[in-house]
C-alpha cells in the first residue's frame, strides 16, 4: 500500500549583487528568469494563467476585500513579470523581489526532495546564464529566509487534502507540531530577533518571523497556520494546505523529514486519528523559545498544565505515527514510508543522545558546529561577522562558493537521491501527476502554448480566433500513464486540441 | 573535557568522596568528540578557502527585500 499525497514546495531564493545593496532587486530577479530561458527556446513566451487564482480567498470560508488587502497579498496581479513553465513541470518566475522556483506536484517525500534540489541546479544554471549576458553583473542566489536586517521571504509547503477535514482540527493538531518539528528540518541562523540583533545562534531561519497563531497573511503578522484556500484544483473535493513556516533545507534527510513527517500527520488528522490534545498553552512564544534553545533543554507549557521538550512533543507524534501506518497498512506498507517513520525516530533519539551524531543529516546541526568550530577555533564572539558570513554563505547555491555544497563535495553529508537523479528532475516531470502533462505539452509543443497555470495549459494554435484552454483540475489526471500515449499519437499541438475537444 | 576527568578508576574514588553530580562521561564518546573536533578543524580548513572576502562589508550588503 503506498501512503500518497499531492505535494509540492515553492522556494523564494535571496538575491544579490555583491558589493551593491542598492541593486533593484526586480530587475535582478527577472535577469535570472530570463537568464534561464535563454538557454531554452521556447520556455520564454508562455504566460501563467490566473484565471482560478483567488489568494485573498480564506479557508474559514469568507473572502478578504481586494481593496483591505495588502498590495503585497495581490499575487495574482504581477502579470507581466518574468515568468517560465519548464519542462519538468516547475514554475521560475519573479515574486516580489525574488527569483521563486516552485516544484511541480509529486506523490510522496522523496519526489518533494528530488524536484527541489532540481530547482537549487535550476537557480545555478540560471544566474550563470544570466551572468554571460551583455552587461550583467554577477548575481549570487541564497537558497535561506532572511537578510538578518528584518526581512524574511519564504519556503512554503503545500499539501492536497480532503475538503471535508474540518480546518479546526488542522490548527488544533498542526500547531503543537509546528512549534517542534524546527529541530528537525530547521535551517539554523546567527542572530536572534527579525533585525538579528542579538547575540546568539537559533535553530530556525523562520521563527521570529512569526507573530500569530491563525491567519491568512504571509507577509506581516506572520501566522503559524496560514489560511489561503486556493486548492487550484476542485474546490469541493480538496483543500490546499499552504505551510509558510518551514526553513528552506539543504541537507537531505531534513528536507526528506520535513515534508515526510508533515505528510504523515495530515494523514492522521484526515482520519481522525489524532486523539490526544497537546494544545501549547502560548504557540509563538513557544515557537521562538523553541528556536532559541539549540541545547533542546526549552520545556513547553501545554494548555493541559504538563510541560514538554520539542523533542518529547515530536516524539509524541512520532509514536502514534507508527501506530497509525501499523493499524491501516500493517506489514504492507512502501519502502519510502517506513524510511521516513525510521528515519524520524532515529532523528528523535540522537537529538535526545547526542546531536553531534547529526552533523551529516540536519543542516541546523552541521551550521552549528561549523560556527562553534569557528568560535572556538579564533576566539569569535557571535556578533562577529564571519560567523554571520557563515551562515549566509552556507546557503549559497555555487556549487564552488557554497559552504552546504562543500560538504556536500567532501562526502560529509548524507545522500538520499543522486546527482543523475536530480539532473534528471531539471528536465522531466515526475509522471504520476498533472505535472507531467504540464511538463510534456511545454517540451513538445512549447511555441504554442500561450499560458499554464498549476490546473490548465493554454493553446494559441495559428489560425484559430480563441485561445484553447485545457482545464486540470484533478491533480492526479494528466499523467504519463493517462496521456503518455495521446502525447505520442499528436506531433503538433493541433492534433493534441482536436484529439482533446472531440473526445 | 579533560581525559583525567573520564575512566572507571577516577569515577570510583569520587564515591568514595560522595561527589554526587559528576558527569560520567563514556570513553568511546569522549574519543568520538576528540575525532570530531579534529574533523572540524580540517572542514574549517576548507571552508576558509572559499570564504567571502572582507566579511564585514559581505555581510551589510546582503539586504532583501520581503518576499512570499
Amino acid at each position: 500500500m503506498q501512503h500518497s499525497r499531492v505535494m509540492g514546495i515553492e522556494t523564494e531564493y535571496g538575491i544579490s549583487v555583491p558589493g551593491d545593496p542598492h541593486a533593484n532587486p526586480v530587475l535582478m530577479s527577472s535577469q535570472i528568469v530570463n537568464g534561464y530561458a535563454m538557454g531554452e527556446p521556447g520556455l520564454s513566451h508562455a504566460r501563467w494563467d490566473y484565471e482560478e487564482e483567488n489568494p485573498l480567498r480564506d479557508a474559514r470560508g469568507f473572502t478578504l476585500a481586494r481593496e483591505s488587502a495588502d498590495a503585497s497579498q495581490l499575487t495574482d496581479d504581477d502579470v507581466g513579470m518574468a515568468n517560465l513553465i519548464l519542462t519538468n513541470g516547475a514554475r521560475l518566475y519573479v515574486d516580489h523581489a525574488h527569483p521563486e522556483y516552485s516544484s511541480p506536484e509529486v506523490t510522496n517525500p522523496r519526489d518533494v526532495l528530488l524536484w527541489d534540489k532540481a530547482g537549487e541546479i535550476v537557480m545555478a544554471e540560471a544566474a550563470r546564464r544570466a551572468a554571460r549576458m551583455p552587461g550583467a553583473v554577477p548575481i549570487n542566489l541564497y537558497k535561506n529566509n532572511t537578510d538578518n536586517k528584518g526581512a524574511s521571504y519564504g519556503t512554503h509547503e503545500n499539501y492536497l487534502m480532503r475538503r471535508s477535514t474540518p480546518f479546526s482540527e488542522i490548527v488544533k493538531h498542526l500547531t503543537p507540531f509546528f512549534v517542534s518539528r524546527q529541530v528537525i528540518c530547521g535551517q539554523g541562523r546567527v542572530g536572534l530577533g527579525q533585525q538579528g540583533t542579538d547575540e546568539g545562534f537559533q535553530i530556525s531561519q523562520r521563527a521570529d518571523f512569526f507573530e500569530v497563531e491563525v491567519g491568512l497573511e504571509t507577509t506581516l503578522k506572520r501566522p503559524i497556520i496560514n489560511t489561503r484556500d486556493e486548492p487550484h484544483a476542485d474546490a469541493e473535493k480538496y483543500r490546499r494546505l499552504h505551510v509558510i513556516i518551514g526553513d528552506a533545507n539543504l541537507a537531505e534527510v531534513a528536507g526528506l523529514l520535513k515534508v515526510g513527517t508533515t505528510s504523515l500527520v495530515l494523514s492522521m488528522i484526515e482520519e481522525g486519528f489524532l486523539g490526544e490534545d497537546l494544545g501549547i498553552l502560548r504557540p509563538v512564544h513557544e515557537l521562538h523559545a523553541v528556536s532559541h534553545d539549540p541545547d533542546l533543554a526549552h520545556r513547553i507549557d501545554l494548555r493541559d498544565g504538563r510541560s514538554v521538550t520539542a523533542i518529547e512533543l515530536q516524539r509524541e507524534y512520532c509514536d502514534v505515527a507508527h501506530k497509525f501506518v501499523e493499524d491501516r497498512w500493517g506489514s504492507d506498507v512502501d519502502e519510502s514510508t517506513t524510511e521516513i517513520l525510521s528515519r524520524w525516530r532515529q532523528v528523535l533519539d540522537d537529538l535526545d543522545e547526542d546531536p553531534t551524531r547529526l552533523t551529516d543529516q540536519l543542516d541546523w546541526v552541521a551550521k552549528r558546529q561549523i560556527l562553534e568550530g569557528y568560535r572556538t577555533r579564533d576566539s569569535l564572539s557571535w556578533s562577529d561577522a564571519r560567523l554571520q558570513l557563515v551562515d549566509l554563505q552556507y546557503s549559497d547555491i555555487r556549487p564552488d562558493k557554497g559552504i552546504y555544497q562543500r560538504l556536500v563535495a567532501a562526502g560529509r553529508m548524507q545522500r538520499i537521491v543522486s546527482d543523475d537523479q536530480i539532473r534528471r528532475a531539471v528536465l522531466d516531470a515526475p509522471e504520476d501527476t498533472r505535472a507531467w502533462f504540464r511538463g510534456e505539452c511545454v517540451r513538445r509543443y512549447g511555441p504554442q502554448v500561450s499560458a499554464a497555470s498549476w490546473d490548465s495549459v493554454i493553446f494559441d494554435i495559428p489560425g484559430r480566433a480563441s485561445l484553447q484552454r485545457v482545464p486540470m483540475l484533478e491533480p492526479l489526471r494528466g499523467t504519463r500513464a493517462h496521456v503518455g500515449a495521446l502525447l505520442e499519437r499528436c506531433e503538433t499541438a493541433v492534433e493534441l486540441v482536436d484529439a482533446l475537444t472531440s473526445a | 573535557m579533560s581525559a583525567q576527568e573520564t575512566g572507571g578508576q577516577k569515577h570510583a574514588e569520587r564515591r568514595e568522596e560522595e561527589v554526587e553530580e559528576a558527569p560520567v562521561e563514556n570513553t568511546d564518546v569522549t574519543e568520538r568528540h576528540e575525532a570530531l573536533s579534529e574533523d572540524v578543524d580540517a572542514i574549517l580548513d576548507e571552508i576558509d578557502e572559499v570564504l567571502e572576502e572582507n566579511a564585514e562589508e559581505f555581510v551589510r550588503a546582503f539586504v532583501q527585500k520581503g518576499g512570499e
